[in-house]
């Protein structure tokens, strides 16, 4: 049914489809709306039977949610930012276990500095923790994942991360299209745990190993992984064959098959993209877009195979991986190991600032030009970095750098949320 | 008195069982169809009371619920020497996770067990004093405040043993630990630093708290058992010596436990939604002395000058317990 | 279930790590000799029948005494119980009342009528033996109990030497008597009453029998020289008694003094009370420490209104008048006169000054040897004659009633060898359960069960037993008092505290046994055993 609703909103009603039996909250901006709208239902009455837990942190929301799961039960949790890096431990407990768990990121910038908008930095830091990652390029893409993520979860039996954009998305009014429970319902079975605290059959769960079989436990964890490049496109297919919308291959292309430049994304920014690429293919260049939608497992053959042709890949990073560079694009460059077309990283839209359509057309422009450094913080005030680089020079200040830029910007104080 | 107390001369109800009991009033520890929770072959140290308590608990445990029971076990001592690949010495369904979070693992397993319609199966979540009242402070205070149908259980050894004996927020003042060495001007442990969970649980007002030691097998299971009538949160806290952490011959471990009651230093009693209703009796008062002797990590308080301050201060502890929890009233 | 590999483990397989490899020392499960036992003359396994009494399962309880001694109710009665002074539990409380439970254990089998088994098998073999004192009759029951066809020559005209001629009514009912002597005879065992032996040898030899046991105990009253006038009234304690019990009622008159400190004294000055006596006056040299009566008994005939003078000898007797010279002890212990006299007045005097042994049967027996007036035996309570065996009174011992009882078992453990060309060795010892050894804290708080005692009047009113006996219930509450010293009574304590579950429950009565696989050496079970019935030995590594 469509229906006009906040992205958050959304997403709770796609969650509460799955008929999830325990859910987990805990406050933090921008996730909160989401599971305060499944608290309502639970409470309303219109998703039951679950539990509605509220913890006391995010480290007890995602461990309530590893023993529920642990009990058979399909459970489903959210956060951001601070809050999943508070639950880190457990991000990876539960991997390890194998729990299939659901949980979406609102994606959000991590402090310090506190900030509470949008960037990726929360859910990349996660990027090794095991779990499988998909990325929403919208608010119905992030319906159709949660359903998709769910069977996905549950047949590999592993956890898996929606991040969605924080704001962006998940305070997005749009029209989306939220399928029936009856459609729901055939697409999605009940959980069948693989394995299960249970007095008729007593085991032992999360044995300490050691050096004698580590290695195998990690080598099976990632064979298991990689199965979801398989697994994801055939449920994707299936999604599609009964809801009629692809929402779930590892990759999305857009005007990439003739493109000599290819810009890759994840999240929401690909819709801007996708409206620059048009600008851009009015005025006769061959570009597109390639994407990204599971960052675990990384789909370097898909990836591969979308970049084959390009003459220069931009990939354009919502995080940054600080001493080192764009995350992504170092797994593009793996994808495309032995080609000799450039790569450069574009760092954009850190801490919520806005990614303009302008600005990412005057990069573009750069880039088919091949005039863009390797790697480019897009809208980057120069002038301020530079005044403050020119004061740590001169002499050793206190402070965190960043108050000294804001001063300079002429802020003075801020409310966070 | 928890338990029943069974007038019967010998050895009442001080002995694990005894031949002579009716079947109804003996110990569950004395049967041969006791479930050996955790059961040989583990790798706890020799004389481990943390091991010994577990198993008395868990095995009440089962007992009280018809086998219906699932574990959350913390990280440290217990969780380590019980199930190292390949082997696990645990009989009853049980899961580690981590060493913070066995009280909301367990929040979620009773979550689940009410969802499925199964509340018939009991949870417990369990860990030392450092997973207790240091790291998993926080997710133990969230169950016992949303009350979750959660029963958790501390083994109090009084330091972080498995990593090495280090200090927690449980360890007697004066100890020595790995990080409270027994030099300089105030040898061991802080006085007047540390924190008593019980205590804290009690201030949750939840359904049940109450202590216990190794020491007294039937004060456990009757507690236990209790535990395993009520529903919501509860909290049971046993003092398990630690021959290794504390330095004490590994054949001490139920003595010191009992010294330790004895001396009034460790109080053992019972609270309903945060009121205490009873307290286990001093049978033979000894000075906290004869329960700090035995143990190396107060060597230093007997040393060629006797640390009056320190062994004066666990002294005034005990005599606060006795007069607070009654100790010595009949 | 789907398992992840090694995360996810089967229950219990940490059984296949065998944990026992740890250890450099083992518990073994030990049998300890209790302090009781040890006391005990009659060699009786207190420890053992308590066992059974504890679970009220008191037929067993008495056959298990009786393996060792046939008179529970007797000694119940007249015992001192050196076992009570040997017992731990003395050192935590009180001693456990064993004698109370015997008692009510010989008083049980009497009323219930319970029997000796009889023997399997006859030997064939005859023995004799002279006196029917505890002595010749418990060699006599365990002589049949083994076989043997036993005669018994008693001189006087009933059984029981000085149980029946010696203590009093009030202290040993003759129906008890009568009962516990009956049923060794009902085991077939001859006895001849009225048949003096006048020659030991010859008695066995005419008789036909392979051998001999000499019970005749010690019976002709010591004297003392008391310069006496010719009216006074001096009498003996053994002919007092022993006239009161034929019937002869001795006439002591209303002030009586009784010259001894034994057990025979106060029983006749207890018995002259009964007999209508105002005043019984017990004359005795030294102090209450060194009266060799039980302070039990002193304390009972106090209780009936005998006055006791301490340090103080008879120096004159006359006709209604004593008198008497004070003494005191010097500080090495030894007695001296002060030349104080005092006269006292006294329709009777008696003297209780202990008994020797008429040895007229032994004068032409070869190879006797006497020394003080009793007969010497070795080890095996064989004279220097061969085939002739001795105990009791007339051999040097304590001169008790269970003393005598134990030379009897011993003496028929010895004649039984000896008859069969054998040499009987006891079996070895093993230590003592010592106090040290028991975990004092898991006992019970129980006050000894205090056996109800006649009232002042109703003593003085005749020979009613004074100590009454114990009922079903509260001889089980004091058989429960004890400790089970060095001996294990399946408390369980051992299966519950081991922290690796390295006990195994064997079941009722069949006790535990150590899974040494597991068992890691940590010694809990030896301290928390509360008896003290497992060792901790070292390991050879
Ligand atoms: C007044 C009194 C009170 C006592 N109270 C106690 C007491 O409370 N507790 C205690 O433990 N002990 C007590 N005793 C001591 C105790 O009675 C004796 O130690 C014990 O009876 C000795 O047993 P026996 O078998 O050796 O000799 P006896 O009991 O003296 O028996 C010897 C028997 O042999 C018979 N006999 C003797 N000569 C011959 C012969 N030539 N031929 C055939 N038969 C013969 C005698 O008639 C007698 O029946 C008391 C003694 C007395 C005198
Ligand atoms: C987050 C985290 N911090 C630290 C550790 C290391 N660690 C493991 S067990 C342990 C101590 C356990 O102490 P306690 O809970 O008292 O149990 P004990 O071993 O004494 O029985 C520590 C510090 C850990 N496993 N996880
Ligand atoms: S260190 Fe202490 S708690 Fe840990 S296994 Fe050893 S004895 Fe038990
Ligand atoms: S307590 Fe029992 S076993 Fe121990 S000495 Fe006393 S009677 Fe004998
Ligand atoms: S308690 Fe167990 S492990 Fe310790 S010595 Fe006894 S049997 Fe062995
Ligand atoms: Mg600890």
């Amino acid at each position: 049914m469509l229906k006009q609703l906040e992205g958050s909103r959304a997403v709770a009603e796609a969650v509460a489809l799955c008929r999830p039996e325990v859910v987990c909250a805990y406050p933090i901006t921008p996730q909160t709306h989401i599971v305060e709208a499944v608290g309502e239902m639970v409470r309303e009455g219109t998703l039951s039977p679950c539990e509605f837990i509220n913890v006391e942190s995010e480290f007890s929301a995602l461990s309530v949610a590893i023993g529920a799961s642990a009990a058979g039960a399909r459970t489903y949790t959210a956060t951001a930012s601070q809050g999943l890096l508070f639950m880190a431990e457990a991000v990876f407990n539960a991997s390890g276990m194998g729990f299939p768990i659901v949980m979406t990121v609102a994606n959000r910038a991590i402090g310090a500095p506190i900030n509470i908008w949008n960037d990726q930095g929360d859910s990349m830091a996660m990027r090794d923790s095991g779990w499988l990652q998909i990325y929403a390029t919208s608010n119905q893409e992030a319906v159709d994942l949660h359903i998709i993520a769910f069977r996905l979860a549950e047949e590999i039996s592993l956890p898996v991360m929606v991040c969605m954009d924080g704001f962006v998305l998940t305070h997005a009014y749009e029209r989306v299209d939220i399928p029936e429970q009856a459609e729901v319902d055939a697409y999605l079975p009940p959980f069948e745990p693989r394995q299960i605290l249970d007095p008729a059959e007593p085991v032992t769960m999360g044995a300490m190993v050691g050096p004698e079989a580590f290695t195998e436990v990690r080598y099976l964890a990632h064979i298991k992984q990689m199965q979801a490049l398989e697994l994801l496109p055939k449920l994707a297919r299936e999604f599609e064959a009964r809801f009629g919308r692809d929402s779930g291959c590892l990759i999305q292309r857009y005007r990439t098959e003739d493109a000599k430049t290819i810009v890759v994304a994840l999240g929401s920014v690909v819709g801007t993209l996708q409206e620059v690429i048009d600008t851009l293919r009015n005025e006769g260049h061959a570009v597109g877009v390639l994407a990204i939608r599971a960052f675990r497992p990384f789909p370097l053959a898909e990836v591969h195979d979308a970049l084959m042709h390009a003459e220069r890949v931009v990939v354009v990073e919502r995080a940054f991986a600080i001493g080192q560079g764009g995350i992504v694009a170092d797994s593009i460059r793996k994808a495309l190991q032995g080609r000799p077309a450039p790569i450069y990283t574009v760092v954009a839209g850190l801490g919520g600032r806005p990614i303009t359509q302008a600005s990412l057309n005057a990069m573009l422009h750069q880039a088919m030009d091949d005039a863009l450094p390797s790697v480019t913080f897009l809208d980057l005030q120069t002038d301020v970095v530079e005044r403050a680089l020119e004061r740590e020079r001169s002499h050793r200040r206190s402070g965190p750098v960043a108050e000294g830029v804001l001063k300079d910007l002429g802020v003075k104080a801020m409310q966070y949320v | 008195m928890s338990h029943q107390e069974v007038k019967f001369y010998q050895t009442g109800t001080f002995t694990v069982g005894n031949r002579l009991l009716d079947p109804e009033q003996r110990s569950v520890q004395s049967t041969e169809e006791r479930t050996n929770a955790l059961n040989s072959g583990h790798r706890a140290c020799q004389g481990c009371g943390e091991a010994l308590g577990a198993r008395y608990a868990m095995d009440a445990a089962m007992a009280a619920t018809n086998g219906q029971i699932v574990i959350a076990n913390a990280t440290g001592c217990l969780e380590v020497f019980s199930t190292p690949y390949p082997e696990t010495a645990w009989q009853v369904p049980w899961v580690h996770s981590l060493f913070g979070n066995a009280a909301a693992v367990g929040a979620g397993l009773a979550a689940a067990m009410r969802v499925k319609g199964k509340s018939d199966v009991r949870v417990i979540a369990q860990g030392g004093d450092g997973s207790t009242a240091d790291i998993g402070f926080g997710p133990l205070s969230g169950m016992f405040e949303r009350n979750d149908d959660v029963l958790f259980i501390c083994y109090d050894n009084q330091g972080y043993m498995n990593t090495g004996v280090q200090r927690s927020s449980a360890t007697l003042p004066a100890a020595r630990t790995s990080t409270t060495a027994a030099v300089g001007k105030r040898p061991g442990h802080q006085l007047g630093m540390g924190k008593f969970v019980p205590e804290i649980a009690m201030a949750h007002h939840i359904p049940y708290v109450a202590t216990a030691t190794v020491a007294d097998l039937r004060d456990i299971e009757a507690k236990v058992t209790t535990a395993m009538s009520l529903r919501g949160a509860r909290y049971i806290h046993i003092l398990v010596p630690c021959p290794l952490g504390w330095g004490s011959a590994s054949h001490d471990t139920v003595r010191l436990a009992r010294m330790a009651k004895e001396s009034g230093l460790f109080p053992v009693f019972e609270a309903r939604d945060g009121e205490v209703t009873d307290s286990l009796k001093i049978r033979h008062q000894v000075p906290v002395e004869e329960f700090l002797k035995p143990q190396k990590r107060f060597a230093h308080l007997f040393g060629k000058q006797r640390d009056e301050e320190a062994i004066g201060f666990l002294q005034a502890r005990a005599e606060r317990n006795i007069r607070k929890y009654h100790l010595l009233e009949a | 279930m789907e398992k992840p590999f090694a995360i996810t483990l089967d229950p219990g397989t940490s059984l296949s790590n065998h944990t026992g490899s740890w250890r450099t020392e083992r518990p073994v499960y030990v049998h300890r000799l209790p302090p009781c036992n040890n006391g005990c003359p009659a060699g009786e396994d207190i420890q053992g029948w308590l066992f059974h009494a504890e679970s009220g399962d008191y037929e067993k309880a008495w056959h298990k005494l009786t393996e060792n001694n046939p008179f529970p109710a007797i000694v119940g009665r007249v015992c001192y119980h050196p076992c009570e002074s040997a017992c731990n539990r003395g050192q935590i409380d009180e001693a456990v009342s064993i004698h109370a439970v015997e008692r009510f254990l010989g008083d049980e089998a009497i009323k219930k009528n319970w029997a000796f088994p009889l023997p399997v098998q006859k030997s064939g073999k005859r023995v004799l033996i002279v006196g029917a004192g505890p002595s010749g009759l418990t060699a006599a029951y365990h002589l049949a109990c083994l076989g043997h066809d036993v005669e018994i020559h008693e001189a006087g005209p009933m059984a029981g030497g000085m149980l029946r001629f010696g203590i009093p009514q009030y202290r040993l009912p003759r129906d008890i008597l009568d009962a516990e002597v009956k049923r060794i005879l009902d085991m077939g065992v001859t006895l001849h009453l009225n048949r003096k032996v006048e020659n030991a040898l010859t008695a066995m030899q005419e008789g036909g029998f392979d051998a001999v046991f000499l019970a005749i105990g010690a019976h002709i009253a010591k004297r003392a020289y008391i310069p006496a006038g010719a009216a006074a009234h001096v009498l003996n304690a053994v002919n007092v008694l022993h006239d009161l019990e034929t019937g002869e009622k001795p006439l002591l008159g209303r002030r009586v003094v009784v010259y001894g400190g034994g057990n025979s004294a106060i029983d006749v000055a207890r018995t002259a009370k009964r007999l209508g006596a105002d005043e019984a006056v017990i004359v005795y040299r030294r102090t209450r420490d060194a009266m060799p009566a039980h302070p039990s008994e002193v304390h009972e005939a106090e209780a009936e209104g005998v006055l006791i003078r301490w340090l103080t000898t008879i120096t004159q007797a006359e006709e209604g008048e004593l008198t008497i010279e004070k003494m005191c002890m010097d500080d090495d212990g030894s007695l001296q006169p002060t030349g104080e006299f005092e006269t006292l007045q006294a329709d009777s005097l008696v003297l209780a000054l202990g008994q020797d042994v008429d040895l007229g049967l032994l004068e032409h027996v070869p190879g006797i040897e006497i020394e003080g007036g009793v007969v010497k035996v070795g080890e095996n309570m064989m004279t220097g004659c061969e085939g002739v065996f001795a105990g009791g009174d007339m051999v040097p011992s304590e001169r008790t009633v269970t003393v005598g009882i134990g030379h009897g078992k011993l003496a028929a453990r010895n004649i039984h060898a000896w008859l069969n060309g054998e040499t009987w060795v006891h079996p070895p010892r093993p230590a003592i359960a010592t106090l040290d050894r028991i975990n004092r804290w898991y006992y019970s708080e129980a006050p000894k069960v205090v056996q109800p005692e006649l009232d002042a009047v109703r003593r003085m009113n005749g020979f009613e037993e004074v100590v009454q006996g114990l009922n079903a219930d509260n001889a089980l509450f004091e058989a429960r008092r004890c400790l089970s010293c060095g001996n294990c009574f399946e408390c369980d304590n051992c299966y519950g505290v081991c922290p690796d579950n390295a006990v195994k429950k064997l079941g009722p009565g069949k006790g535990f046994e150590f899974d040494y696989d597991f068992c890691k050496g940590c010694g809990i079970c030896v301290a928390e055993c509360p008896c003290g019935a497992i060792d901790m030995v070292p390991e050879d590594i």
